[in-house]
């Protein structure tokens, strides 16, 4: 029989209450976002510069709507939010949602490809030293990866610019070069000089995943290989490699592809400061930029769409959990 | 004689405690916590021993700009670790950045170790509808990375200063920005400190004898909660002292006129292009190694003083 729906502990109520969860979230945020409006810079200076005429500012201040009660402000401000609307950068003077809409594949293209990065060396080096447990390259991964984790993003970043970019002469330090339009969406994954622009920004970002993979993956598999299904496998005379890649790595595979989820949203995270220390044109550099030039509406904007990010890949991750964890289901938070 | 022999017992009791045992048998620990201390005091001093005074218009030439290290060709052995742009020596700016970089961390800590364990004290003993609201909000923004935060509520509290005053007023706004984003960890901590003491018998009987909650609060409570918040703080002051820096690299924490380590490093970054290492690097040396020896300490403290939180 199925369990009434609106019964807790059922799916349907958990669900709902993780929805009204982030509802709240984003009201307030929201809220904060309009606040901004109010409460730093002054809006019609921003619009109209210093020397405008006392009947110029009026005239401004009715057309923005700014003598209405603030609750019909606030309306008005979600009214439009919810359709994307966030109004004109006051320095650019070009809509905020479009200027988003332009920097976003440059960051989403820079969280990819630091996921890649990060997932796929992650795993080879943290199969590697759970297999290899003693050998003195695993040690030298650990170290190495122990002295990672705890360096700042943005040393990480002026290390590489300074190897690569200025002592070696490899590659780029800044920017992001060789982009080409696809179908509305700019790219600069398909040429070669974007390849060289993105591959320090990358690694910069990647590597405190990188990190937490290989440790994860490592210690998942030392678990692993202890258990009687490997010993099983060992009598039963199969090779090493199917041992390890058929048996061992598969079953490691779950709580990794968690982790990654999870850290997803810490990518994006860091991609603030990877973004400003190789002036990679994504969103981030675009906030730090705002908040120098005390650019309200992008500011707004950015916080609203950052909260909405991480909301919704919580929602999903929570969804997750409740669907592989039965425990989660009886009662409890 | 009984005096001597009193305070010789109390030696021996002080190095009888579990922790001072630990400490004194951990060399990573002694090693950790010797480095931590001669930063702090070095930065704390650095009126005292630092060679020059950086911010001393009459101490500095700009005939001596950018001189490598004292050991490098053409360095000088005026100025040890070499001089900036600016013609500072930087063994000096290093001295008086690593001050500032310690003082918000430390101010950064305390305001969100006091606000934390407020909240989190208070959502334990009070339970119910408090206690709630206040952990889905420590919840809530502890699913957004820490920095992510203090970037977002510094760039607010920045753009909301007056262009005038942003230099001014930097340093506050970096120390609240990172305190409003520790503060869950410490409301954590103390809540669940909280819910053991409450039910313990002396608890009980301090409630039975009509003891004043606030009374009950700050005598037994709290003093109990101090242990795992000591060891959030430090570890929280790593991370704080990272935070600060990496505000002020991106140019939105303190300002180059009393600079921080992250601003220092900053600065050197762009003569990194022109060969000038020395005026990026050696703050960043001082910066890792000021964060590695909190963070050794702070993770000895973690395992000294809860054995079960591994």
């Amino acid at each position: 029989m199925m369990a009434p729906l609106l019964l807790e502990g059922s799916m349907f109520y958990f669900i709902l209450n993780r929805l009204a969860q982030a509802l709240l979230v984003m009201a307030v945020v929201s809220a904060i976002s309009f606040s901004l409006f109010n409460f730093v810079g002054d809006p019609v200076n921003n619009m109209v510069g210093q020397d405008a005429t006392r009947e110029q500012r009026i005239e401004i201040r009715q057309q923005l709507g700014l003598d209405d009660p603030i609750l019909v402000q606030y309306q008005r401000f979600m009214l439009n939010v919810a359709q994307g609307d966030f109004g004109l950068s006051y320095r650019i003077k070009q809509p905020v949602s479009q200027l988003i809409l332009e920097r976003l594949p440059a960051t989403l293209e820079l969280v990819f490809a630091s996921a890649v990065i990060a997932v796929l060396i992650g795993i080879v080096l943290g199969v590697y030293t759970g297999i290899r447990r003693y050998s003195w390259v695993s040690k030298i991964i650990m170290s190495v990866s122990l002295i990672g984790v705890s360096l700042p993003t943005f040393i990480i970043g002026i290390g590489l610019i300074y190897l690569f970019a200025v002592h070696l002469r490899w590659l780029p330090s800044s920017g992001r070069a060789g982009v080409i339009e696809l179908g509305g969406w700019k790219t600069s994954l398909l040429t070669i000089d974007g390849w060289r622009s993105i591959i320090l920004p990358a690694v910069t970002l990647s590597l405190f995943q990188l990190t937490m993979i290989l440790r994860l993956v490592r210690a998942e598999m030392l678990e692993v290989m202890r258990s009687d299904y490997i010993k099983f496998a060992r009598a039963r005379g199969l090779a090493n490699r199917a041992i390890h890649f058929g048996h061992a790595l598969r079953n490691t595979l779950v709580p990794v592809i968690t982790i990654i989820g999870l850290n997803i949203g810490g990518l994006i995270a860091y991609s603030v400061i990877t973004e400003t220390v190789f002036q990679w044109p994504g969103t981030g550099l675009m906030f730090i930029q705002a908040v120098d030039f005390v650019d309200v509406p992008i500011m707004a904007a950015y916080l609203i769409f950052v909260a909405l990010l991480f909301v919704v890949i919580n929602l999903i991750v929570d969804i997750l959990y409740f669907v592989v964890d039965p425990r989660i289901r009886r009662g409890g938070s | 004689m009984a005096k001597l022999d009193q305070s010789n017992s109390r030696w021996q009791r002080f190095l009888d405690n579990d922790i001072v045992y630990s400490f004194f048998t951990t060399p990573g620990a002694i090693i950790a916590a010797s480095i931590t201390f001669i930063a702090i005091t070095a930065a704390f001093a650095a009126p005292l021993i630092a060679p020059y005074n950086p911010f001393d218009p009459a101490q500095i030439s700009l005939w001596d700009g950018k001189l490598p290290p004292a050991w490098s060709d053409g360095g000088s052995s005026a100025y040890l670790l070499g001089t900036d742009n600016q013609g500072r020596d930087m063994l000096s700016t290093i001295l008086y950045g690593g001050r500032i970089s310690i003082l918000v961390g430390i101010a950064a800590v305390f305001l969100g170790m006091l606000l934390g364990v407020t909240l989190g004290v208070i959502s334990g003993y009070f339970g119910g509808f408090t206690d709630t609201v206040i952990m889905r909000i420590a919840d809530v923004q502890l699913t957004i990375p820490g920095i992510l935060v203090a970037i977002l509520i510094n760039g607010i509290g920045r753009a909301a200063l007056p262009l005038e005053l942003r230099e001014e007023f930097a340093i506050y706004v970096v120390i609240v920005a990172i305190g409003l984003t520790d503060w869950p960890q410490f409301a954590r901590v103390a809540r669940g400190a909280t819910l053991v003491e409450a039910e313990k018998e002396y608890v009980q009987a301090a409630k039975l004898i009509g003891l004043p909650k606030i009374t009950i609060i700050l005598r037994h409570i709290l003093p109990n909660t101090l242990r795992p918040v000591l060891v959030i703080a430090t570890i929280g002051l790593a991370l704080a002292i990272i935070a600060e820096a990496t505000l002020s690299f991106l140019g939105q924490g303190i300002p180059p006129t009393t600079p921080s380590l992250g601003t220092l490093i900053r600065v050197g970054n762009e003569f990194l292009f022109s060969g000038l290492w020395w005026i990026t690097l050696f703050p960043a040396i001082a910066l890792i190694i000021l964060v590695f020896s909190v963070n050794l300490l702070g993770d000895w403290m973690r395992d000294a003083l809860n054995p079960k939180l591994r």
